[in-house]
């Protein structure tokens, strides 16, 4: 097992290596300039010309690779073309937001989906069924930013138990994190909720036709613990993979979500550094982003250890 | 069974921690503490501003966010009033009979934040780097034989020539007024953005607090003195009258709206028109025209290429654009918008409409159509340029491409974002090689109210504005400006500019729009401006 993590940890190096040259080039092949953005409006052809070689960005194309790619081994991702603010320090700024309402996103969506997945199999073809799976059609349906205006007009404009937008951190004041949190959460967690509620289903009525469960239910076993002992823990292979999978997605960035609560995360951060051509911002989220897969990809195959003892590496 | 419940229950109860493991997590990992400002508490105003703040150096670019921070942190030596006229600020100011020597004299009390005094060379080496940057300040440097501080209060710039409106241009409040920093700051390379934000304005910038993009936070300057005259456009006394201001940035304009109804902030520096209604029914807030003067939006033709390169092909150009058709699509509401045909904007000491008939009466495209016959138009192909992500540019070149298909112009829009935009239209290639013909943009009034320092009213060939015309007329007129030592002789220079430019179609003004805001009520004694200043402005409880 060791030696997997080992061996998985250490894959990620030409992984990274190949997105960063990747990002590179893909980047400097987008029309755009960084120059233009700061200097306005008004600059002439010769003050945007003198902006960009004060910026770097009239030099040749390899050496201003190396240059970035000296910076990346010395762990420094470089420094915004617009703010002159180091990028791991806007990153370090903005990705706990991100963390934040992710984690609360998705703890909220499994436990309010995978009982609802479990009981919509167990209750198969019934009106039980039915409700879940029509809430989960609606949940992929409906148009996350539709949800979140709806959340506002009646939680915070009508009934004016929340605030419309914004965002406290925890360990600041936690009762205004929360208040700030719970918008935003329930209307992802809505999306989130639907796909896994989906899954569950679908991944529970497969084991549920087992023998092994009839086996369970001929010895008199509680009908509870034959749901969520015995076909859960054997269903939950495919569920964690999905939650694998949307986590990742919440961290690399709900961009829609964060504008319209305006929380400042990561996910507005990479769009705004994308329409200014911000490079080094680009390529530092990028790089963090594919981190991320990665690292969550190979939380995810571990967790297949312990829910099906028969899975080694 | 019971072993199984047991197991059962210990796996629920694993659950439940691995959840609150999670949430617990999510409460501790907060390391960096960022935040946007929430509710708006005590003296502290909240606006939520037309952009975020990204570039901190107001020398470096002319976006107008970076401007408005700039008045927040820094001062000027002169600035304008309501009136157009320059009136003393940080220094009052002599000029010597022959108009050759201009002597400026700091007042009393001045500080940096930092507890410095402000001195003269802080204020010669502001000077010099704004003159490597702005465009009049070029003009100005262009003839000046010497700026240098005579003593720790006193700035003696000598020109070779005289230069009428260098008291005008030095006032300017856009797009990129001189402020004044420290020597050691202003030392900088023009061509670099600062490091260093020590200004000697009414408002501190907290560093620690500022996230790009985001939101900015400035405190009250306890030292600053203001002047004793009442606070008028970018002149007069700047009182902070609250203890904190937050800039905060929200990219979505409902959630801005719904946070001031809300009362999470206090200011909202423009409002999307479509959206007023929202907030008109409130009795909270009030929804208002701070700036009076608001923005012209025009477009530009490209000189270097066909068939733009031919002047009755331009004249065809202009015809067949109405202004009334261009501000409808992208104002909509009339209250919001008018027709005018001045090129130096209407309510503007030089505004005069001469030449813009056909674009203030609904355009003429049968004229445009007989202009283009006669110039022995061959049907090229003309690139115009849509930005798609710009709300308050996109629908411009949508109204125009109809107007010049109408006219027989064979139209090639091509959409594209901004920022794809700013690189091609600095192409020279052939349009269909990656260059272009025609694009769109806004300018604030104040920022073309002036020969000197309205960009496309360059007319220096390849070191011209986008567009590049190599108009020799246009220079000579804009040297008899500066030469021109009273408002009358000026008005007439800015008239015969005026034709000039619309014969030449230097470029086609598309009219003039305003952009509301919307405040709470608790704000008051916020003055009129075309910057949105934070000075004097009083909060109620």
């Amino acid at each position: 097992m060791l030696g997997y993590i080992l061996r998985r940890i250490l894959a990620v190096i030409p992984v990274m290596a190949i997105v960063a040259v990747f990002v590179f080039l893909l980047l400097r092949l987008t029309p755009g300039d960084p120059a233009a953005i700061i200097a306005g409006d008004a600059a002439t052809p010769a003050q945007l010309e003198r902006i960009r070689t004060s910026l770097g960005l009239s030099d040749p194309l390899h050496v201003q690779f190396f240059t970035w790619a000296k910076l990346l081994f010395q762990g420094d991702l470089g420094t915004s073309l617009i703010s002159s603010t180091p990028v791991t320090q806007m990153i370090g700024q903005r990705i706990w937001p991100t963390i934040n309402i992710a984690l609360m996103t998705i703890v909220l969506s499994v436990l309010l989906a995978v009982p609802m997945g479990v009981l919509a199999a167990w209750r198969h073809r019934t009106w039980v069924d039915y409700v879940v799976m029509g809430f989960s059609v609606l949940g992929f349906s409906i148009p996350v930013f539709v949800i979140g205006y709806l959340f506002i007009l009646a939680f915070s404009i009508e009934l004016r138990w929340l605030p419309v937008q914004g965002y406290v951190a925890p360990s600041q004041d936690f009762g205004k994190f929360l208040a700030r949190a719970i918008l935003p959460c329930l209307t992802l967690a809505t999306i989130y909720v639907a796909l896994i509620a989906r899954m569950t289903r679908a991944s529970m009525l497969e084991v549920l036709g087992e023998d092994y469960i009839r086996t369970a239910r001929a010895k008199g076993v509680k009908e509870t613990v034959v749901l969520f002992h015995h076909a859960l823990r054997n269903a939950a292979v495919p569920i964690m993979t999905i939650i694998g999978t949307g986590f990742a997605l919440l961290i690399g960035g709900v961009v829609v979500t964060e504008s319209v609560f305006n929380i400042p995360g990561i996910g507005r951060l990479t769009v705004d550094a994308i329409l200014a051509r911000d490079y080094p911002v680009i390529q530092g989220m990028i790089l963090l982003t594919s981190a991320i897969y990665v690292f969550i990809n190979l939380l995810v195959d571990l967790s297949y250890t312990f829910f099906d003892p028969r899975i080694r590496y | 069974m019971l072993r199984l419940q047991e197991r059962l229950h210990h796996a629920r109860g694993q659950l439940r921690g691995t959840a609150f493991a999670l949430l617990a997590g999510a409460a501790l990992m907060t390391g960096a503490g960022t935040a946007t400002p929430a509710m708006a508490e005590g003296k502290t105003i909240t606006a939520v501003m037309h952009s975020g703040l990204r570039v901190l150096d107001p020398i470096i670019t002319t976006a107008h966010i970076t401007r408005n921070h700039g008045y927040m942190i820094y001062d000027v030596l002169i600035a304008v009033d309501e009136n157009f006229k320059p009136q003393p600020q940080m220094a009052d100011w002599t000029v010597s009979d022959d108009g050759l020597t201009y002597t400026f004299t700091l007042r009393d009390g001045l500080k940096f934040h930092d507890g410095a005094p402000v001195t003269a060379a802080d204020a010669v080496a502001s000077l010099k780097r704004w003159g490597k940057r702005d465009s009049g300040g070029q003009l100005i440097f262009d003839v000046t034989d010497s700026l240098e501080a005579g003593d720790d209060k006193t700035i003696v710039w000598k020109l070779k020539s005289p230069f009428g409106p260098l008291l005008d241009i030095v006032g300017k409040q856009s797009a990129v007024p001189p402020f004044i920093m420290p020597e050691r700051v202003a030392n900088t390379p023009a061509e670099e953005a600062i490091t260093g934000y020590t200004g000697s304005g009414p408002f501190v910038f907290v560093q620690d607090e500022f996230q790009p993009g985001v939101s900015v936070t400035y405190k009250k300057f306890a030292d600053y003195v203001p002047r004793n005259e009442p606070a008028s456009w970018m002149a007069g006394g700047k009182k902070a009258m609250v203890d904190e201001v937050k800039w905060v940035t929200m990219p979505d304009a409902q959630t801005s709206i719904n946070a001031l109804l809300s009362g999470e902030i206090d200011y909202l520096e423009q409002v999307q028109i479509d959206l007023l209604p929202l907030l008109e029914s409130s009795e909270d807030v009030s929804v208002e025209t701070r700036d009076a003067l608001g923005y012209q939006t025009m477009g530009r033709l490209n000189f270097k290429h066909p068939p733009f390169d031919n002047k009755k092909i331009r004249q065809a150009a202009l015809m067949a654009l109405s202004q009334e058709d261009v501000l409808g699509t992208l104002i909509g509401n009339p209250d919001y918008y008018k027709v005018c045909g001045a090129i130096f904007g209407c309510g503007t000491p030089l505004g005069d409409e001469t030449g813009a008939d056909t674009l203030i009466s609904g355009g003429d495209t049968e004229g445009a159509k007989k202009l283009l016959e006669e110039a022995g138009y061959d049907n090229t192909p003309i690139v115009l340029m849509q930005p798609t992500d710009v709300i308050s540019l996109a629908p411009q070149p949508v109204v125009a491409a109809q107007a010049l298909r109408n006219a027989g112009f064979n139209v090639d829009m091509q959409a594209m974002d901004w920022q794809t935009l700013v690189t091609r239209r600095a192409s020279q290639a052939k349009p269909a090689e990656g260059g272009w013909n025609v694009f769109f943009t806004n300018w604030m009034v104040p920022e073309i109210s002036s020969p000197l320092i309205s960009a496309m009213l360059n007319g220096r060939g390849d070191d011209a504005w986008f567009g590049w015309p190599k108009d020799d007329k246009i220079e000579e007129l804009r040297a008899a400006f500066v030469a021109a030592d009273t408002p009358e002789k000026q008005k007439e220079v800015a008239s015969e500019i005026q034709k000039h430019t619309m014969d030449e179609v230097l470029y086609i003004p598309l009219g003039q729009y305003l952009m509301p805001q919307a405040r709470s009520n608790k704000l008051t004694n916020m003055i009129p401006s075309p910057v949105p200043v934070f000075w004097n402005i009083e909060k109620a409880d």
